[in-house]
């Protein structure tokens, strides 16, 4: 089995400390910073950690042994790919984004690739500057082993379709390394186009529609005309909300696809070809496995969905209960791990 | 021998299902329309200083309204009563029509400006457009990011039931279940109006939840994804906990995405439930009992077998599909064609007819 989305974390900013130069090693004790902004999840909320996922004064998955034991031993994964949700977006100061995320990434390679061969990591980057995060996956990806995908948060500051993202784009394609965008993120304008909601149940439930938007906004602005080896997994993201999306983005593109002359398919056709979800969680109808699976056949491919725990994180169904065990075996076995084995080249 | 009347009459209006469209576009050729309906001192601003919104939040577009839906007298499609009667009422046996005027008025940066626009926008429904043409409803504007202005204009306008709902943008400045816009919904439910949000439009924020899109076909792809955070909001703010007769009408939204959304919303409750200790139900339960949604620009699933599991997903809940037109812009869909022609008739007529007219008391 191939757990596609596991999440390691940074038990504190001076765990950073060997692998930041001077400056910012003072700078962070001088200012008391005590990391990048919230995390996406609540940190006491009941969806942040499972029973005894929380180590002894330290975030969830901020512990090797204790996520190797919980998300590796006993469900017995193959290979997990360890997706660290540090919020480098949420860092104004450019210079603060840049040495974090090139820290956090030497502290990958140090503390986490090199002690376990199961595992698998994500290369975090200052998404928001994306020459400078193109440096860092050329930094990364010619230094070390290991980093299998570029990790980007699903809000940002601007769609990532957009061309400010291409010198991004192309690095990712130089080093032939996925597009991971995972639930989250904290660019700092409203998750909505109605601006700013009350509560985290609205952020989770909406997440889907953020998603949905990185999707046409990455199929509208050509980026897999352009690179067209570029493979993208979201991560976290859910997949009910995909088919009646595809349907209306063709439909519109029907119409409208003189605006966007290089877009020569149906928008359907690049999803299917460029994009992969995982399963959790699984935004699944309740008792109704029949209903999720005409979902399943709806995308119109067995290539797209990856197996996920989403540890230390909880949500409402166990995707063995609820799916897998109701596909055919064929499917199951390309949701364990074909699909994300021929996505990562694992 | 019996005289019939001559057969192609007869076949027409005898084989052609009464309609009932909930998105019927009812035009200004241009802001002077509105100059009747306007004290001299707006007049004189607009002289001055135009109409002015947030601006960048534009996408010019290729295509405006339908050509062929132009009165003779060159003004804008959709701007003349006598024409679009002629044009779309008549010939396609339309019952009842809703309308929904998209003008400068619920998005001026001037607050004062927009309550006299919206005021303005509605006494030219009532004259030009419901007072010539008894099958019309309308959209009562209403200036909704300043809800005392808000209320008084439906104070104002309550005792004319042929305004049978109250109209938003689709992307109002704030989540629409926000409390700021209470006070809007609490003389709704007094004066038994539904509250509708019309896809598009924009307020200042960027017009997705990931900022700024290039395109027009984004902006077009996009309404499905601005409803959804405002059902999300309605819902997880307890709108429909607060005013439990309060309806929420979508517009032009799609909607193939309902039911994933009450998946997604149902299982986010078993585990935030904490969070809004207000909702006594499943999200999903608000969703079937307050919202309905019209069928213009329908999804076009890739084969015929996902409509038919698309509407058993909905279940119940096919009562709150109403039939749109969205006439006459360029995208609106012919009422011939509008809905897959294997869907059951049963279905068809609640959807073409039964559904609007049960929601509208019509």
């Amino acid at each position: 089995m191939i757990d596609c989305d596991i999440h390691n974390d940074v038990p504190r900013p001076e765990a950073l400390f060997p692998y930041l130069p001077e400056y910012w090693v003072e700078h962070i004790t001088n200012t008391l910073f005590k990391g990048p902004t919230e995390p996406p999840y609540p940190p006491d909320a009941p969806i942040a950690a499972r029973p005894g996922a929380r180590p002894d004064n330290a975030p969830p998955g901020s512990n090797l042994d204790l996520l190797c034991e919980q998300a590796l031993d006993a469900p017995r994964a193959d290979l997990a790919i360890l997706n660290c949700l540090y919020a480098i977006d949420s860092l104004h100061n450019p210079d603060a984004a840049i040495a974090l995320a090139s820290a956090v990434n030497d502290w990958q390679s140090a503390e986490w690739l090199e002690k376990d061969a199961r595992l698998r990591a994500s290369i975090v980057v200052p998404s928001q500057l994306p020459a400078q995060a193109a440096r860092e996956i050329d930094r990364v990806a010619e230094q070390y082993a290991g980093f299998v995908q570029v990790l980007l948060p699903a809000r940002s500051q601007h769609p990532y379709g957009n061309r400010l993202f291409h010198p991004l784009w192309e690095a990712a394609a130089r080093h032939d390394l996925v597009i991971g965008i995972h639930f989250g993120g904290s660019p700092g304008n409203p998750p909505t186009p109605s601006g700013w909601p009350s509560y985290f149940f609205e952020e989770y439930a909406g997440m889907a529609t953020v998603f949905a938007s990185q999707v046409t906004s990455m199929v509208c602005e050509g980026v897999f005309d352009q690179f067209p080896t570029l493979r993208v997994a979201l991560l976290e993201s859910g997949f009910t909300w995909l088919p009646p999306h595809m349907w209306r983005f063709d439909k519109e593109w029907r119409n409208l696809r003189r605006l966007v002359p290089w877009v020569k398919q149906a928008p359907s056709e690049y999803i299917r070809r460029h994009f992969r979800l995982s399963i959790q969680p699984l935004d699944a109808p309740a008792d109704n496995p029949r209903q999720l699976l005409q979902i399943v056949d709806q995308l119109g491919s067995e290539d797209m969905l990856m197996y996920a725990s989403d540890y230390p994180h909880v949500h409402a169904y166990d995707p063995e209960t609820v799916l897998l065990q109701h596909v055919p075996e064929s499917l199951a076995r390309k949701i364990r791990h074909d699909n994300a084995r021929a996505l990562y080249n694992l | 021998m019996v005289v019939t009347a001559p057969a192609r009459e007869t076949r027409a209006t005898r084989t052609r299902r009464a309609l009932i469209d909930c998105d019927f576009h009812n035009e200004l050729d241009s802001i002077k329309d509105l100059y009747p309906y306007l004290p001299q001192r707006w007049r004189d601003h607009i002289d001055s200083y135009g109409t002015r919104g947030t601006a960048g939040g534009y996408y010019p577009r290729f295509m405006d309204h339908r050509e062929d839906a132009r009165p003779p007298s060159g003004r804008r499609s959709g701007s003349e009563v006598a024409h679009s009667r002629k044009d779309f009422l008549d010939p396609y046996n339309i019952a009842h029509a809703t309308l929904i005027p998209l003008t400068a008025a619920g998005r001026q940066q001037n607050g004062d400006l927009d309550a006299a626009l919206a005021t303005a926008v509605n006494d030219w429904q009532v004259a030009e457009w419901l007072d010539p043409e008894p099958r019309l409803r309308a959209s009562m504007i209403v200036p909704f990011e300043d809800p005392p202005a808000a209320v008084a204009e439906i104070k104002r306008r309550a005792h004319d039931k042929r305004f049978v709902q109250v109209q938003f943008s689709g992307r109002p400045h704030e989540p629409m279940g926000r409390r700021k816009y209470w006070p809007i919904y609490e003389a709704c439910v007094k004066h038994g109006l539904h509250v509708m949000s019309h896809a598009f439009g924009s307020n200042g924020n960027p017009i997705l939840g990931t900022g700024w899109a290039s395109f027009y076909l984004e902006d077009h792809v996009g309404p499905a994804q601005a409803m959804q955070a405002n059902v999300i909001s309605m819902v997880a703010e307890g709108a429909f906990e607060r005013f439990p007769t309060l309806k929420l009408v979508s517009v032009e939204n799609g909607f193939a995405w309902v039911p994933s959304l009450m998946w997604r919303m149902d299982n986010a409750w078993t585990l935030l439930r904490s969070e809004v200790p207000h909702l006594a139900h499943e999200p999903s339960e608000y969703i079937r009992k307050h919202l309905y949604l019209t069928t213009q620009p329908v999804e076009e699933p890739h084969k015929p077998e996902f409509f038919t599991q698309l509407i058993e997903q909905y279940g119940d809940m096919v009562s709150h599909i109403l039939f749109a037109s969205d006439y006459p812009h360029w995208d609106s869909d012919n009422p011939d064609m509008a809905l897959p022609s294997f869907l059951p008739e049963r279905i068809k007529q609640m959807i073409y007819f039964d559904n609007a007219k049960a929601l509208f008391g019509l």
